[in-house]
């Protein structure tokens, strides 16, 4: 789970992080009360889901909070593309009006899940403000790394190491530690799976703070942050895929023309390929669920023809454990209760499979009956127009 | 021979008492005879489920019975618990087939389990067959075969494709581990890989890779030093959008890393073959069989 950087940074605030005075305004008024609060320049930054707003257009600076005030107006309401948005951008509901500071430096201060280790690892670069893959990429010595052990935590002298490599001095390195060990506590504390702040910074008065903030959540651990699960912010999300989520069914909105319903992640990653590799275009992702059960398969229809793109739909189901004939009959079920009018191309594999396949073929009901993963891949984008 | 399970094996499952525990349970038992010998649920200690013994700890289960696998059913703010008493109670094959364990329980469940001798399969996996022989998991018994094949897999449905298109061309395998979708996983590609080379039943290598991580590169740089046997690839989500978690916990590409072209890539620069369509995995894994015979 997502939430925004003024989130982010009320959650690094509470363990100890030095960020920037701010609060969040939903309003024009609002941004400028805080400003009047804050008492002399402020940045209004638009707060969405994604990063490199400043290149969109979507953090500015306001000398006044007559400033901030017009500033607000102009900016909430507003769609901010980014080269994270995708080309659609995001409308901005909500702004972070903060205290502008003269900083000094900017770095980079990270902790992610390293799958290759197993362990969480505290990234730190000189290069602040720029894609810490880029810099990765194109000047790797400017990464520093520690690697946390889980059963001590991130050590003191890690900390250090890293502040000293990052080139502080003095009493910087006193505050960049503080940070550091806040920020591991951070990621302890609410299951992060990955945490950023791009920049941190020094400030011409002599101190560290995160400029910016990022945190991620392991969507596996909210079980057990109840007051973390409260951040979601739903107008970030696609709507289809709020409404999958309600019928625990993972469904990922694409661009293409062919529907697909799928039990199991991995096939359904793989049906998708293959629709691609008969030329056409795969319109979602949709794991239905190990069981394939009627009221799943209803849910997964009303889904997946609720996208308007869709023009045919695959179904492929490896049944396995579970009966062809029962998951038909769930699928016949299904299609005349959504009232599926869209051509529909079924593959069924597993346990009764024929006796599953005449139910299909028997029920009057406008199906393609498919054997294997090639002919059902074939067959659904002959139905939906064909090669693109 | 097959590789981490066969007749021998005594399986406990932790769980045993819940719905999937105890449907899950029958079905192995009844997969060639698999000997699913005792249960735990905590407080249900003396029951019986279908003539299984249930305990109310896994150190009774062993004390009670011939037992040296685990087979987990808990819900996932039990699961790592449930790992750690297994591996506490000395049993030496821990199968998790929970979906949901917290990443960090994972990074200190593997933590632990390395300062002892119980390897993990899973979680958030289907487990592991082998066929004709002992079937500890929850795939589907009758689409497996015995044979050549060792097959190696982080899903689960797409797995049983795996096998199915082997089967349907009459090639069998030794052993088939899914060792699952999250990000931590108990036991890797080279773990498994390690072992199907050392088994001599096993004359070629099935590996179905998705998005997400390093894993299949990490495999590739192992089988170009360690594997003579042949290796038939797969690597699904080759139209994954970046970003998205597609489904299991894992397959996420990140910062641009951990695409389908990347692990493809990777893995024919290291000489493997590489299945392009997961319709051609039986077609290639039994192209690659006759070349070396």
């Amino acid at each position: 789970m997502k939430i925004h950087e003024y989130q982010a940074k009320g959650i690094l605030r509470q363990h100890g992080v030095a960020v920037p005075r701010g609060d969040v305004a939903y309003s024009a008024a609002e941004a400028r009360d805080i400003a009047v609060r804050l008492a002399g320049r402020v940045v209004v930054k638009a707060q969405i889901h994604a990063g490199g707003r400043g290149k969109g257009g979507g953090v500015k600076l306001a000398d006044t909070p007559d400033q901030a005030e017009s500033l607000a107006k102009a900016m909430l309401g507003m769609k901010l593309v980014t080269p994270q948005t995708g080309p659609e951008g995001k409308v901005v509901r909500r702004l972070l009006v903060e205290e502008a500071l003269e900083r000094d430096r900017e770095m980079y201060l990270g902790l992610v899940i390293d799958r290759a280790s197993e362990r969480a690892v505290m990234i730190a670069s000189k290069a602040g403000g720029m894609e810490i893959e880029e810099v990765a990429a194109a000047t790797p010595h400017l990464i520093l790394k520690e690697t946390v052990d889980p059963s001590l935590g991130l050590q003191q002298y890690q900390a250090r190491k890293l502040a000293f490599g990052l080139g502080l001095d003095g009493a910087l390195v006193s505050q960049a530690v503080k940070i550091m060990m806040g920020l591991h506590r951070v990621f302890e504390a609410t299951d992060a799976s990955l945490l950023e702040i791009n920049p941190l910074v020094t400030t011409t008065s002599g101190t560290v703070l995160a400029l910016d903030a990022k945190i991620n959540f392991d969507d596996n651990a909210l079980y057990r942050h109840p007051d973390l699960r409260e951040l979601r912010d739903l107008t970030e999300e696609e709507p289809l895929e709020i409404e999958a989520s309600k019928f625990s069914i993972n469904y990922i909105k694409l661009n293409g023309n062919v529907g697909c319903m799928v039990n199991g992640a991995g096939l359904a990653m793989a049906t998708m390929d293959i629709i691609k590799l008969a030329g056409g275009e795969p319109a979602n992702f949709l794991d239905v669920g190990g069981g394939a059960t009627a009221d799943q398969v209803t849910n997964a229809f009303r889904i997946i023809l609720s996208d308007p793109n869709v023009k045919a739909v695959l179904i492929n189901i490896f049944g396995g454990i579970m009966r062809c004939d029962i998951v038909a009959q769930g699928v016949v079920q299904a299609a005349a209760q959504v009232g599926v009018k869209t051509p529909v191309v079924v593959r069924l594999e597993g346990t009764n499979r024929e006796a599953g396949q005449k139910i299909l073929k028997e029920s009057g009901l406008n199906f393609t009956v498919a054997e294997g993963m090639k002919d059902a891949a074939e067959k659904v984008v002959s139905l939906a127009g064909g090669r693109r | 021979m097959s590789i981490l399970v066969n007749e021998d094996s005594g399986v406990v499952v932790q769980g045993l008492t819940g719905k999937e525990g105890a449907f899950h349970a029958r079905a192995c038992k009844a997969y060639h005879d698999t000997r699913v010998v005792a249960g735990v649920t905590p407080g249900k200690g003396g029951q019986l489920v279908d003539d299984i013994p249930v305990y109310n700890t896994v150190a009774e289960a062993v004390a009670e019975q011939r037992v040296n696998v685990s087979l987990i059913f808990v819900p996932p703010a039990f699961a790592a618990d449930a790992i750690l008493e297994a591996a506490g109670a000395g049993v030496v094959l821990v199968v998790c087939i929970t979906e949901g364990i917290p990443t960090l329980d994972m990074i200190r469940v593997k933590t632990s389990l390395a300062r002892g001798r119980t390897r993990l399969i899973g979680p958030n996996c289907p487990g592991i067959i082998s066929p004709e022989r002992a079937k500890i998991g929850i795939m589907p018994g009758a689409i497996h075969k015995r044979g050549p094949v060792g097959v190696v897999s982080r899903s689960g449905t797409l797995t049983y494709e795996g096998v199915d298109q082997l089967t349907r061309r009459g090639i069998g395998q030794t052993t088939c581990i899914g060792i699952g979708g999250d990000p931590i996983p108990g036991t890797t590609f080279i773990d498994t890989l390690a072992l199907f080379q050392k088994d001599p039943e096993t004359r070629a290598i099935l590996m179905i890779g998705e998005i997400g991580g390093t894993a299949e590169e990490e495999a590739a740089a192992f089988i170009k030093r360690e594997v003579t046997k042949p290796v038939v690839a797969f690597v699904a989500g080759r139209t994954a959008p970046p970003g998205k978690r597609m489904g299991h916990a894992g397959a996420i590409i990140a910062g641009g890393h951990g695409t389908a072209g990347e692990k493809v890539h990777a893995l024919l620069a290291a000489g493997i073959t590489v299945a392009d369509s997961p319709a051609a995995l039986g077609e290639t894994v039994e192209k690659v069989l006759k070349e070396r015979s």
